[in-house]
């Protein structure tokens, strides 16, 4: 016997697999950056700026920040789930959260495409 | 009926100080908390990181900041939360797959994690902060 109430809201399939998705993004994200480093080794503003001018790595550092602020949402609002009870503040928590998250997006972008 | 077969009485022991936490759940909740600290500490990475690409002025700033004995010394602890982080959750995602559920592939597997976290810690942080 099943003790479960089958109805309402999915089981959280689909955050899961992003949460899984994007930690595998950001790992081999982690991976090219430190091996671009270590072999660029920069130095001044103009290597270090050169790291990000180039196409790939410019749109493999802003797959890279998406992915994280997404993780990030689905790993915080788990933490919000497990402690904070009352429905009203872990809603505020929430819904502060997902507003930060997606204005560090918009100042990653930012950031990216003005160097 | 479903929802009493949910509020059936199972036994807690939610002593804290009596809990003796294994390393595997050592492992764990440092990955959260390192997760947590990262995300609240967004703000000053996204900060130095725009400083540091931005103009001759705010990547001057940027060293100021980061050559603070303080500052590396945060910068360090975040750098191991990191790798932590990263390194737990490659061992998250193997155990995904069912690989190393045994308990002696577990312990074993969180020692790895320790160690590699901490080298690739001294390794990238010497590099980059010294």
């Amino acid at each position: 016997m099943v003790n479960r109430i089958l109805v309402g809201a999915h089981y959280g399939l689909k955050d899961w697999i992003i949460q899984r998705a994007t930690a595998i993004i950001m790992a081999v994200y982690t991976v090219i950056f430190l091996v671009v480093i270590g072999s660029v080794a920069p130095d001044s503003l103009e290597s270090w700026r050169g790291v990000f001018a180039g196409g790939f790595m410019r749109f493999a550092t802003f797959l890279f920040f998406i992915s994280l602020f997404y993780h990030a949402w689905i790993g915080i609002r788990d933490i919000w789930m497990d402690y904070i009870k009352p429905d009203g503040i872990r809603l505020l928590l929430m819904i502060a959260t997902a507003t930060v998250l997606v204005g560090y997006a918009g100042w990653a972008i930012r950031i990216l495409w003005r160097t | 009926m479903a929802e009493m077969a949910i509020k059936k009485k199972r036994p807690k022991n939610l002593d804290l100080p009596t809990i003796r936490l294994p390393l595997p759940g050592i492992l764990s909740i440092i990955h959260r908390i390192s997760g947590a600290a990262l995300f609240l500490l967004l703000p000053f990475l996204l900060w130095l990181f725009e400083s540091s690409l931005t103009s001759a002025q705010t990547f001057a700033s940027f060293k100021g900041v980061v050559d603070n004995a303080l500052v590396k010394i945060i910068l360090l602890g975040l750098i191991w939360f990191y790798m932590h982080h990263f390194c737990a959750g490659i061992r998250y995602l193997l155990l995904d797959l069912h690989k190393g559920i045994d308990l002696k592939s577990a312990v074993l597997s969180s020692k790895i994690v320790f160690g590699v976290s901490i080298a690739l810690t001294l390794i990238v942080g010497v590099k980059v902060l010294w």
